[in-house]
Parts: structure tokens; sequence; C-alpha cells
């Protein structure tokens, strides 16, 4: 009987957590949402969220464009089909890469650094405090920070494929000796907007909303001690990179399963 | 963290975002030519159509002028009907024009490669919905393997 008890505690305790999860988002973007006020304090999380995560995304989009570019050139000039190279990149990027690689930044990055503040606020009472003076912390604290990383996500994505490219045409152009013409044109008779550029946009912006939602959550719903904040820091990035990697593999293929 | 500050690197980022946007837009994307300019739309039987697929490039001489709109199976004499859409660009083309299936390379992917037949008196410019009549099948090379050992065998 104590199994069965605990594999009932283990599932209700879940379900509860979801379902405070579901709470606090609907609390702080659906019920009475107010974009105007939000906008000043949006923009400075978007300044802490997205720009302070510019760095790490740049240099790690340059460094898998050019490290693709490198190993791709090794298997391709056995074929001779070297000028296949731009689309390779291309296509890894715009359509994997770009969005599973900034996501997983992003959650150590970003993610992490929401739960942490959040959770501190929590644990000084400040979160209290707010609540005395009568502003809703959902709406004052989280949401402004919940819609920073869904504008931010999708835009550090962007950035991420472009420089990919860019650090892909440096090693196989410049480097490798790949035609530059060969290397663009191919590339732009395989890549589509709509197919490519557009779900890999759609890919971050779902893998955007995943994060922070975790990131807030566990925030939120920490143990205001310096173990429970740690723990829920932990908790962040170990579950919104699995949820980025589960839901890739979903929604690759619904975008390009079936044909 | 002053606010003014956040607000002007909050705007270099958004405006960095564009400008990357911007970069796929234009140099990685291709520029299709049904989105753009004004296409018409000509059809070709095949008895084989080998891997071609929709999308793939209709060229004249190696110039790109179109793309393969479908790929369809005749009902009625279980042919495949290739469906292509041209610029409008090239409209000129006359009624004795031939398609035929081609390989871009060794292993490359396949193409509609398009000759223009010749202009003679009395012969019209293909224009919208026109079927191409003469049409040469893609190279199967499994059939072309196939004949070779049966002529070995002879």
């Amino acid at each position: 009987m104590n199994w069965l008890a605990s594999i009932g505690k283990v599932t209700i305790g879940k379900l509860s957590s979801f379902g405070r999860a579901t709470l606090m988002l609907f609390g702080a973007i659906v019920a009475k949402p107010q974009f105007i006020k939000n906008v000043p304090l949006t923009i400075k999380q978007i300044y802490a969220v997205g720009v302070q995560s510019l760095l790490i995304v740049v240099v790690s989009g340059l460094f898998i464009g050019m490290v693709m570019a490198l190993q791709g050139y090794t298997i391709l000039v056995g074929y001779g089909a070297e000028g296949s190279l731009g689309p390779m990149v291309a296509l890894s990027l715009l359509r994997e890469l770009g969005p599973v690689v900034t996501a997983l930044l992003f959650a150590g990055r970003a993610g992490s650094a929401l739960t942490a503040e959040i959770g501190l606020m929590k644990a000084t009472e400040q979160l209290s405090s707010l609540e005395m003076m009568a502003v809703d912390p959902l709406r004052r604290i989280i949401a402004p920070r919940f819609w920073a990383g869904m504008i931010s996500m999708p835009m550090l994505a962007i950035i991420f494929s472009a420089v990919g490219i860019l650090g892909g045409h440096v090693v196989g152009v410049d480097w490798l000796g790949v035609d530059s013409g060969s290397y663009w044109s191919i590339m732009q008779s395989t890549v589509d907007w709509d197919k490519d550029v557009v779900n890999g946009i759609i890919k971050s912006i779902v893998f955007g909303f995943v994060i922070v939602w975790i990131a807030t959550y566990k925030g939120y719903d920490s143990i205001p001690t310096s173990e429970g904040i740690s723990k829920a820091t932990t908790e962040t990035v170990v579950y919104s990179s699995l949820a980025v990697l589960g839901l890739d593999f979903v929604l690759t293929a619904l975008m390009f399963g079936i044909e | 963290m002053n606010s003014r500050k956040a607000e002007i690197l909050v705007g270099g980022f958004v405006v960095l975002a564009f400008a990357a946007g911007l970069m796929l837009a234009l140099k990685v994307v291709n520029q299709n030519m049904s989105g753009q300019s004004e296409t018409y739309t000509l059809n070709a039987k095949f008895d084989n159509i080998g891997g071609l697929k929709v999308r793939s490039a209709v060229k004249v001489g190696g110039v790109t002028v179109g793309r393969v709109d479908s790929i369809t199976l005749s009902p009625k004499d279980f042919t495949p009907v290739v469906s292509m859409s041209i610029s409008k660009e090239y409209d000129q083309f006359p009624e004795t024009s031939s398609v035929s299936i081609l390989t871009s390379g060794l292993l490359g992917e396949q193409y509609v490669g398009f000759q223009p037949g010749f202009e003679i008196e009395g012969i019209e410019n293909l224009s919208e919905g026109d079927y191409i009549e003469d049409t040469k099948s893609a190279l199967v090379l499994e059939d072309l393997i196939g004949q070779f050992l049966f002529s070995k065998g002879q």
C-alpha cells in the first residue's frame, strides 16, 4: 500500500505544481493585462534578458557555424560537393541549431538569472511587501520578465543563425576556398522563407515561452531559503533544457516530418 | 542601471535582430519566382519523372526561368503530368519547344531542361495552360544498367 500511496503523492504533487504554474501564468499575462504600463518595465527586462545574452549567443553562433563548415567540408569534398556547404550550414542552423542551441544558452544564461532573482525577492519578502502595498507581484514582477523573454528569444535565435552563416562563410570560403558565389547561390536556391526561416522562428518563440514560464514559476514557487533558491535555479536549467529538447522533436516532426 | 542607457541598448538589440532577419531574407532565402514576378503555367507529360520534385528548377541553357509547381498522375493514361510556373519575363517560347528531365552533376538534383524550338511562320508561342508535346523522360540508372546487361548477354 505504501508504494501506491507514494505514487499518488508524487502525481498529486506534480499536478498541483503544474496547476499553480498555470494559475501564475494566467494571473500574470491573461487576467487584466496592463500593456502600456508594462512597457518601460519590459524594456528594462529585455535589456537584462536579451541584450546581456547577446555576447554568448553571438560568440557561440560564430563558432558553431565555423565548426560546421569545417566538418561539412571534410566530408563533402570527398564527393566533390563542397558547393553544397552553404545550404548544409544554413539549413541546419535555421531549422535546428539556431533555435535549440540558443534556447539552451538562454536557459542557462537568462532563465537561471530570472529564477534566482525572483527567488531572492521572495526570500527577502519583497514580493510580500509589494502585495502589502496593493501591487500585484504577478503583474509587476512576472509579466514584464515573461514578455521580455518571449520577445528576446526569437531575436537571439535569428542573430545566432545569421552569425553562424557568416562564420561558415569565413571558414568555408575565406579559409578552405569554397567558391563564394556557389556558397550563397546554392544556399539561396535551397533555403525557403516560409518553410525554414519562419518555422525556426516559431520554434524559438515556443522555446522562449517554455523557458520563461519554467524560470519564473520556479522562482516564484521556490522555498525561500538559500538552499531552496539554489535548488530552484538548478531545476530551471535542467527542466527547461529537457523541455526544449523534447519539444524540438515534436515541433520538428510536425513541421518537417510529414510532407 | 539607468533606464536611458537600457533603452538605448535594447534599441540596438532590436536593430541588430532586424539586420540579422534582413540578411536572412535577402542573402540566404531564395527569392522565388512565384512570390515576386508574374508567372504563367505550362504543362508537360512525361513517361517517367525520375527524382523530379515540386520546386525543382526549370532551366533554359542553365538559366532558371521557373519552377515545378505540381506533379500529378493523369487519371486517363497514368502518366505523370508536370506543371511548371514560368516567369512572365520569358513568354516568347515557340510551340515547338521541348522539355527533358536532366540531372545537375553526377549525383545532383534533377531539374527540367527546357529547349526553345525554332520560330517558324505559323507557329504560335506557348501560353498559359499549354501542353508541351515534345518531352524526354528522366534517365533512370537502373534501366540503363539493365539494358547494358541485356545487350551484353546477346
